[in-house]
């Protein structure tokens, strides 16, 4: 009888977690397919010379790795998108923290001013990167600057200050830093003013009652109620900044010299020279992923040792 | 019952998903091309249809962006998808690398029938272009390989009312007569040249032009095969030509990450006073401005050594699928539309040049000082050899850094050949 009862529960939870499995069967399938398999595809590139072209694909094992290791270039390249990322991390997230927290208040027009926060990263990158590019153009027709800021700041007297903004290695990358950050800052504005929300309004009054000031109400109750939304709203920056390359076509097409290449501008180069290199563009990619993954996991850390903390 | 039958519905969708992935492309009668020329996309229609009455095939031309063109063709030649008939925007290696893995089909035979009769109709430097010599270095099998189906070459256009302005009554023939004109022009608040050099090609292209007049082909070709350094003063001097350009104020401001569109814009709306540009220039500064008042002329000589040289041959040529079954419509059509008559509908609707030279009687009389240059016209795709393209790379990088007064002459001079005997030496090592 017992040995009879227990067959059955062995088949239910069988059956059970037959069903399971089918029901999380597709999701697996699309995963492999969509993710592990091209990432096998990618590292398996990687330890091949290949043009993408030739059917032949020899096998060099870690030859483009050791030679990512001495390029300058990719290394430069990668600290040109931490400098993006560090510019998108203060100043993008302060000031999208600092509207945040004005459109949480009580105001007029808060509507109006939360719409037209949220323009900038609804346009096209393209377009920003032109609209950018004419007015950071550094021309001129019969005497006159056709540029805006370079206009503005003749018009102005400030004469001294004008430059050729994107040919210049000076300020190149820091232009495109602050075109990037003014095109991202409304999806940080978004996610943190959504957070401040869900923040119960009573414990703020709590704190005022108790005697806390607004810069002790700031620390002690929104920061620790916004940390999780700060940090997924930091990951998703470094995520983005370090990959941005579309506004650098726009705005500098194949780039400055040196002074404008990001990692993804050198995969690009690598796949499209006159001889195509694809190995290297996967051992790049390959590097560039393992980068991004060890930073989005410590941040994660930093941020549960904050949470316990 | 519902509950019952939801794994079945998760298994028939996973199911559904694997036999939805792969699986043959259709084949029909219809020859399918693949380009990317936005401003003949029209024409092409055109063209096709009159094909069709006239012979009762189909043709389908289909466009995409320029900009993902060389990916699209690349990736569908990883996927064996390549359409009957596609262009490469790329190097000869790399076209050499397509015939090689068998995607590209070798004309020869088609263009010696009747005693060569289409081959000669055509400008002999545009199928230089697709054409593979007995004892290349690709070791491709000797051929030809494409159809040009118009001509192009780069030169300086300038304009002729700000040159006057500034008082200069003559376009320049030497370099320093190009200089004082830049002087003259800055003089009356004019920029003197504009270029698309956020491109490097074009970079690349100016700078050949002036080593090809500085130390002659042999030199240039001597330097790709590493017998000639670039610290050579002969390349020194050709590095030099940037710098007194950039010196003497003759480049418009940004030039260096002005794409060419940008470029072109400068020029026809009068904000620059010469231009380095491709022939396909004369329809687009029509479009922008078509009151512009402009002539053409080769870019001015520093030596007197050797003639100054132009990139000039197949501005597009069209390559047929060796493996697609409809090969032979796909040479038919190809041969029809380099035809004289439809040669001179293309050149009278785009304003190119045509590849068929019985066609050039009817063109703008622009478009002739172009044509008449074809004269000096070289081009990477024609010379025996090509340079390394991670030599090519700091090299025009190097340029660009001399203009915008970063490094001098010398030092890029020396960069460019630390890299190429780095890539010499990483080949040597992978002969053995």
């Amino acid at each position: 009888m017992s040995a009879t009862l227990t067959q059955k529960k062995s088949i239910a939870s069988v059956k059970s977690n037959a069903e399971s499995f089918l029901f999380i069967l597709p999701a697996v399938l699309i995963f492999s397919v969509f993710y592990i398999y091209p990432f096998s595809q990618i590292f398996n590139l990687s330890l091949r010379e290949w043009d993408g072209i030739s059917l032949s694909r020899p096998l060099i094992w870690f030859d483009n790795y050791k030679e990512l290791l001495g390029d300058k270039i990719w290394w430069q390249s990668l600290w040109h998108a931490g400098y993006i990322t560090l510019f998108a991390l203060t100043f993008q997230n302060i000031l999208a923290f600092a509207l945040a927290l004005a459109c949480d208040r009580e105001m007029k027009l808060k509507g109006f001013y939360r719409v037209v926060f949220f323009i900038p990263p609804i346009l096209s990158e393209i377009v920003v990167a032109l609209i950018w590019k004419w007015i950071l153009y550094s021309g001129m027709q019969e005497g006159q600057h056709i540029g805006l800021l370079n206009y503005f700041l003749n018009r102005t007297g400030w004469h001294h200050l004008i430059n050729n903004w994107l040919s210049n290695p000076e300020t190149a990358l820091t232009c495109i830093a602050i075109v990037h950050s003014w095109k991202g800052f409304g999806w940080g504005f978004i996610m943190l003013l959504a957070g401040l929300q869900t923040i119960d309004r009573q414990l703020y009054e709590a704190a005022r009652v108790d005697g806390a000031g607004p810069l002790s109400v700031f620390k002690n109750v929104t920061i620790p109620m916004m940390l999780p939304v700060i940090v997924v709203v930091l990951i998703l920056t470094v995520l983005g900044s370090m990959q941005v390359f579309v506004l650098i076509l726009g705005m500098v097409g194949q780039g400055l010299v040196y002074h404008t290449e990001v990692p993804v501008t050198r995969i690009l180069t690598a796949m499209q020279s006159g001889e195509p290199r694809f190995g290297y563009a996967c051992a790049m990619g390959i590097n560039f992923g393992m980068i991004l993954i060890a930073v989005s996991f410590t941040m994660k850390l930093i941020s549960s040792r904050m949470k316990q903390a | 019952m519902r509950r019952k039958s939801l794994p079945f519905f998760a298994l028939l969708l996973s199911l559904s998903f694997i036999s939805g992935c792969g699986g043959p492309v259709k084949q029909n009668d219809t020859v399918v091309i693949w380009h990317w020329m936005n401003d003949r996309d029209d024409a092409f229609r055109e063209l096709t249809k009159r094909y069709e009455e006239e012979t009762g095939n189909k043709v389908s031309f289909e466009l995409y962006a320029p900009s993902v063109y060389s990916q699209k063709i690349t990736a569908a030649a990883q996927a064996r998808i390549l359409p009957d008939v596609f262009g490469i925007l790329n190097t000869k290696s790399v076209v050499a690398s397509f015939i090689k893995s068998g995607f590209i089909a070798n004309l020869n035979k088609d263009f010696a029938k009747d005693n060569s009769a289409w081959e000669k109709s055509l400008y002999a430097e545009a199928i230089a272009s697709t054409r593979f010599e007995e004892g290349n270095v690709y070791d491709v099998e000797p051929g030809i390989y494409g159809v040009p189906i118009d001509i192009t070459n780069l030169k300086i256009l300038y304009n002729k009312k700000l040159l006057e302005k500034a008082g200069v009554n003559k376009a320049p023939e030497t370099f320093d007569e190009f200089i004082e004109a830049a002087k003259a022009l800055n003089r009356v608040g004019i920029s003197g040249l504009v270029s698309g050099w956020g491109e490097v090609w074009m970079v690349d292209c100016f700078a050949s032009n002036y080593a090809f007049n500085i130390m002659g082909e042999e030199k240039v070709l001597a330097t790709f095969r590493g017998e000639v350094p670039y610290t050579d003063p002969d390349w020194i001097e050709v590095f030099r030509v940037f710098e007194t350009l950039r010196v003497n104020n003759a480049l418009t401001s940004g030039v260096v990450t002005k794409s060419n569109k940008d470029a072109e814009q400068d020029f026809a709306l009068e904000r620059a006073a010469f231009a380095f540009n491709g022939s396909w220039c004369v329809n687009v500064y029509n479009d922008m401005n078509a009151e512009l008042e402009y002539g053409s002329m080769l870019p001015p000589p520093v030596s007197d050594k050797f003639p100054m040289k132009i990139w000039g041959g197949a501005g597009s040529s069209f390559m047929v699928n060796n493996t697609s079954p409809n090969k032979d419509k796909a040479v038919t059509f190809l041969r029809w539309l380099t035809a004289r008559k439809q040669q001179i509908y293309l050149a009278q609707k785009i304003k190119n040049l045509p590849s068929n030279h019985f066609a050039t009687a009817s063109i703008p009389e622009i478009l002739s000082e172009f044509a008449s240059a074809m004269a000096h016209a070289t081009h990477p795709t024609i010379w025996p050899l090509n340079e390394e393209s991670m030599v090519t790379e700091k090299f025009d990088r190097g340029i660009q850094s001399i203009i915008i007064g970063e490094k001098t002459p010398q030092q890029v001079a020396q960069e460019v050949q630390e890299i190429k005997i780095r890539v010499m030496e990483k080949k040597k090592k992978k002969r053995k």
